[in-house]
């Protein structure tokens, strides 16, 4: 049996759990005091998730890069091959919010969209 | 070959400049950092000192007397800032009244005018935060303060008008006598002068030593400041000063000419001559020693602290003249406080010295006067809405704090000597020097500053150098 | 001279807010004066994402937040003035501000709303002794390189500072390839979010030291690296602990300072603990007409709630404007608002400050929330209020801390209700 300890992020508390694993099944959930303790520890040890936002240059822009962020959660240990394809990506402007600035980031399946609009220069 | 070649391009350097430019003759200033007033002219206590400190008789004495007096005129000529706030020395017990007594008498001796010894009472009525221990203090009225950046700056861009040469970030690494005048070795090429003037602060010995056999020794003593937001700025109105121990004038405070308080400095001799770092000790000082005359400092308005290193010779005077083993080579040597109130009076010496005997020439052509960046806020309402009409730059504000606009960031990049770093426009505008420290504006007067100089955004610096402010582009290194 | 009924100053979220509402509860003519190039403030620099859950009920990141309400403030015929700096306002609520395309602006206004945020706390302020290199940012510059220009202001970073910022930026620099070595703490807790210490720190394999501090700089041109030390309950130095970092960048994270200097200089009352103004139950300054809300009134936490309180700023205002005009064709009100009661709403143990500071409870809408921050940590504890010396409110809390806003609902009826009432306070009390 494996454990792992957390800090939950539910509330301001941050209660100590410990995830008490039995393979990839979660065996008990301890130190929480309300439910979403448990559930954030149980999501947290099998499949953590994470939104990612960065930037991406602008070309022609009134500044010089746009705010992005992946449309949803992507998995945790995808987040630096999303930071990476990103690297190369240039958008003209104008860039609109929720514009999709690039498809299945990284083979996320998730795109990542404009969370700024930035105007022609 | 050039008939004076100056080292330093500080207020000394620079005031010896200035005065010379009046000479027909070709000059130039060596300075080894990127722009004017960048060592101990930059951190200082801006006083323009009476002249009641230094030994009667010393250079020290006559030097800061005469500089004293020639401040309010030069000021005007060179439109840079200063006020005659006049001073206090504060005695606390009535056991050192003596001492204050021969401060006093000395003062006198010195040519100082119009001093007086006030009791409690007086002073308390001219300044009610001074401690309620205050048993008496000797009044200077003739005492002052004065923006150093804005002399320094006025001296070397009036120097420059009148045909000064100025080489920046030029490091003289040897000197070497020649059958006429002298070679000096440098980190940008060689130069050839008829004559050369130290100016070059807490290095002076150095240069000194390189071609005199008689030895000087300069120590560089740091002092440590703490300076106060505008909302302090009128705590005390006049310079108050601690009685003077073995180690300088103890830690004074004093308002600024833009409205903020100083406090400091500290007195701590260091062999490091680049030594500008704060300690944790001295910062604890200035606090607690200011807070010994006056009363009721508001602590929690530091917005920065900065150190500064005087330049003290082991002979504890000015050291002004030609090494008698080494003529042609005009010292301006142990220029420590009241350096800055001496300056005019030295650059006064020094040009007085060279023109003797060089045999100088006056100039026809002389321009006297330089106009300083212009503060919109000076103007009066309609002159500034044409101000702006004209150039609308005058009406976009960049530094919140000091309300320094983009006009006058600009005119601080496109005049003579023009600043080329963010603490160039610092020195010249006071953008960043406000309460936030440049946290808002810093990106804006980069942005500016590239456009200015036609260089990217990354090349921009804090002070030149290695001193770059943007490390690279996201994701670069991925 | 132009006129407007109100005139917001600065367009952030607080701003945005403030005159959105104003318009909705019948005002005019509303006008935003903003010094950025752009409405929405620092939200434009937070490119994270974590705003919005209470007014949207979905996450945001601060740029959508802000385009949120700017698209609300248009459609509601908001107007405003973009790189416009005000110089100056008199307390008759006359406003001086400049900028490029008109120059010298002067606009009288019925109401002000002070809404201008914060600025963050510089190294001086702390007094850190060592050089003066580049390379020392306060966080929020750091934000605004990397954020909006997409430059990375250094490569190898220590951070001062744990509150949400600086955990904020942890993560971005490393995301951006710096390597972020270590976020001291001088506090013995850290101010920010759980989720941010886990999900900006923990992630990411970096160590949060509390009770550190930075006690030297190194590196004349450039930053080279920092001492960190531990520091003992009074926030002093312990010699012994220190630890040498090298790196090219200290970003500091260390406080927020709501920005009152306009306030100061046309005699709004501050107070000393928050550094924002004095308000009544509406939001009002000790001058007349004059309003605050948002960070420059107190520094909050979480977006939402400097909507909320910016909204009834803006609600508030128009108030104002709407019974001034009536009295003015009624009775004369001047002498009558003298006499309204003021009870001081007061800060017992444990409490550093309430918003507001007053209350006239004649004045008050149904209901009023009242915001605090204690000063330290708690774990299952109470918050007790008194009217005069009587506890009317007993209520337990399992959890507080000085980085959480906390809040509690005053009705109207208690107070009106309650016979001689003089004085509210709010303590804390350990469980």
């Amino acid at each position: 049996m494996e454990k792992r300890y957390l800090t939950c992020i539910g509330c301001p508390m941050g209660c100590a759990l410990t995830v008490t694993l039995n393979g990839k099944e979660v065996v008990s959930v301890e130190g929480n005091t309300c439910k979403r303790g448990k559930v954030y520890g149980e999501q947290e040890v099998i499949s953590p998730v994470r939104t990612v936002t960065t930037t991406v240059v602008v070309e022609g822009g009134n500044l010089p890069a746009v705010s992005v962020k992946t449309r949803t959660d992507i998995p945790k240990e995808k987040i630096f091959d999303c930071i990476r394809v990103l690297k190369k990506v240039r958008v003209p402007a104008p860039v609109r919010t929720g514009q999709t600035i690039l498809c299945d980031a990284a083979g996320t399946g998730v795109d990542i969209i404009a969370t700024k609009t930035v105007e022609s220069r | 070959m050039y008939d004076v070649v100056i080292i330093g391009a500080g207020v000394t350097g620079t005031a010896c400049a200035r005065e010379l430019s009046r000479y027909q003759a070709k000059i130039c200033v060596l300075e080894k950092e990127e722009d004017l007033c960048c060592g101990t002219s930059k951190a200082n206590s801006a006083i323009v000192h009476a002249g009641y400190d230094a030994r009667e008789g010393s250079l020290k004495a006559k030097l800061n007397v005469r500089g004293n007096e020639m401040m309010e005129q030069l000021a005007q000529e060179l439109d840079f800032p200063f006020k005659r706030n006049g001073s206090l020395v504060i005695c606390l017990h009535e056991e050192d009244f003596p001492r204050l007594k021969i401060l006093y008498e000395r003062g006198i001796k010195n040519g100082v005018k119009d001093l007086r010894i006030l009791d409690r009472e007086q002073v308390k009525e001219m300044e009610p935060n001074i401690s309620d221990q205050a048993y008496a203090a000797l009044y200077a009225p003739t005492a002052g303060i004065v923006c150093p950046f804005g002399m320094n700056i006025a001296f070397g861009e009036n120097a420059a008008v009148n045909g000064v040469e100025f080489y920046f970030n030029t490091e003289v690494k040897g000197i070497r006598r020649r059958e006429e005048g002298w070679e000096l070795s440098t980190s940008r090429g060689s130069f050839r002068g008829k004559w050369i003037v130290n100016g070059a602060g807490v290095y002076a010995d150095r240069f000194h030593n390189m071609v005199s056999r008689e030895k000087i020794h300069i120590t560089a003593r740091r002092g440590e400041y703490c300076l106060l937001d505008h909302s302090a700025g009128k705590h005390v109105s006049h310079t108050i000063f601690a009685l003077p121990g073995k180690y300088g004038k103890g830690i004074l405070a004093a308002p600024t000419v833009h409205g903020n308080l100083l406090l400091g400095p500290t007195a701590i001799d260091t062999e490091d001559k680049e030594g500008t770092c704060t300690t944790r000790e001295g910062l604890d000082q200035v606090l607690e020693k200011a807070g010994m005359n006056v009363k009721n400092l508001p602590m929690r308005q530091v917005i920065t602290s900065f150190a500064g290193l005087r330049a003290h010779e082991d002979g504890d005077d000015f050291m002004i003249g030609e090494p008698e083993d080494a003529p042609g080579f005009l010292d301006c040597a142990g220029i420590e406080s009241p350096g800055l109130t001496a300056a005019p009076a030295i650059g006064e010496m020094a040009a007085g010295i060279l023109k003797e005997k060089m045999g100088l020439k006056e100039k026809t052509d002389f321009i006297s006067t330089r106009k300083g960046i212009l503060d919109p806020k000076t103007l009066e309402k309609e002159a500034y809405r044409k101000l702006i009409k004209e150039q609308p730059a005058y009406g976009n504000i960049i530094c919140r704090c000091e309300k320094i606009t983009e006009g006058e960031i600009l005119d601080a990049i496109h005049r003579p000597l023009g600043a080329r770093s963010l603490d160039g426009i610092k020195r010249r505008t006071r953008a960043g020097m406000g309460r936030c420290q440049s946290g808002f504006c810093a990106p804006r007067t980069m942005e500016i500053l590239a456009r200015g100089l036609k260089v990217d955004m990354s090349e921009i610096t804090k002070s030149g150098g290695r001193s770059r402010i943007i490390e690279g582009i996201n994701k670069d290194s991925l | 001279m132009e006129n407007y009924e109100i005139v917001v100053i600065g367009g952030g979220p607080a701003g945005l807010a403030a005159a959105i509402a104003a318009k909705q509860n019948g005002m005019e003519k509303v006008l935003i004066l903003e010094r950025d190039r752009e409405l929405g403030g620092i939200l434009n620099q937070c490119i994270h994402n974590g705003f919005g859950l209470h007014t949207f009920k979905e996450e945001l990141t601060g740029p959508e937040y802000a385009e949120r309400f700017i698209h609300l403030a248009q459609q509601a015929g908001v107007e405003y003035r973009l790189n416009t700096m005000v110089m100056d306002i008199s307390p008759d609520k006359k406003i001086t501000a400049l900028n490029r395309a008109e120059g010298l602006l002067e606009i009288q206004a019925e109401a002000v709303i002070l809404a201008m945020g914060c600025r963050e706390r510089s190294r001086g302020a702390l007094n850190i002794p060592g050089y003066r290199p580049a390379g020392i940012f306060s966080a929020g510059t750091a934000q605004r390189l990397v954020n909006m220009e997409g430059y990375l202001p250094g490569r190898e970073v220590v951070i001062l500072g744990s509150g949400d910022i600086g955990l904020i930026m942890a993560r971005r620099m490393t995301l951006e390839g710096a390597n972020v070595k270590v976020v001291a703490e001088l506090m013995p807790y850290s101010g920010g979010l759980k989720r941010n210490i886990v999900q900006c720190l923990d992630d990411f394999d970096i160590p949060l030291k509390l009770s550190h501090t930075v006690i030297d700089i190194k590196g004349k041109e450039r930053v080279e690296g920092v001492t960190l030390a531990q520091v003992d309950e009074k926030g002093r130095p312990v010699p012994g602990t220190e630890e040498e970092y090298s790196c090219d960048t200290l970003l500091l994270s260390v406080g927020l300072i709501p920005e009152n200097e306009l306030s100061r200089e046309m005699g709004v009352e501050l107070n000393p603990v928050t550094s924002g103004p004095q308000v009544n139950e509406s939001l009002e300054t000790s001058v007349d007409g004059v309003f605050a809300c948002g960070n420059v009134l107190h520094v909050h936490d979480l977006v939402d709630f400097v909507s909320e309180e910016a909204e009834a700023a803006g609600r508030h205002a128009a108030d104002y404007i709407r019974k001034k005009r009536k009295d003015q064709t009624e009775v004369k009100r001047t002498e009558a608002l003298s006499e309204i009661e003021q009870v001081p709403l007061l800060t017992g143990a444990g409490v550093r400050y309430t918003v507001p500071s007053f209350i006239r409870p004649e004045q008050m809408e149904d209901s009023l929330k009242v915001r605090f921050r204690v000063g330290k940590v708690y774990r299952n504890c109470y918050v007790n209020v008194y009217f005069n010396e009587e506890q009317i409110i007993h209520k337990k809390r399992p959890y507080a801390a000085p980085g959480e806003m906390e809040e509690l609902t005053l009705k109207k009826e208690q107070l009106t209700e309650f016979p001689g009432l003089k004085k509210i306070t709010i303590s804390m009390e350990e469980a």
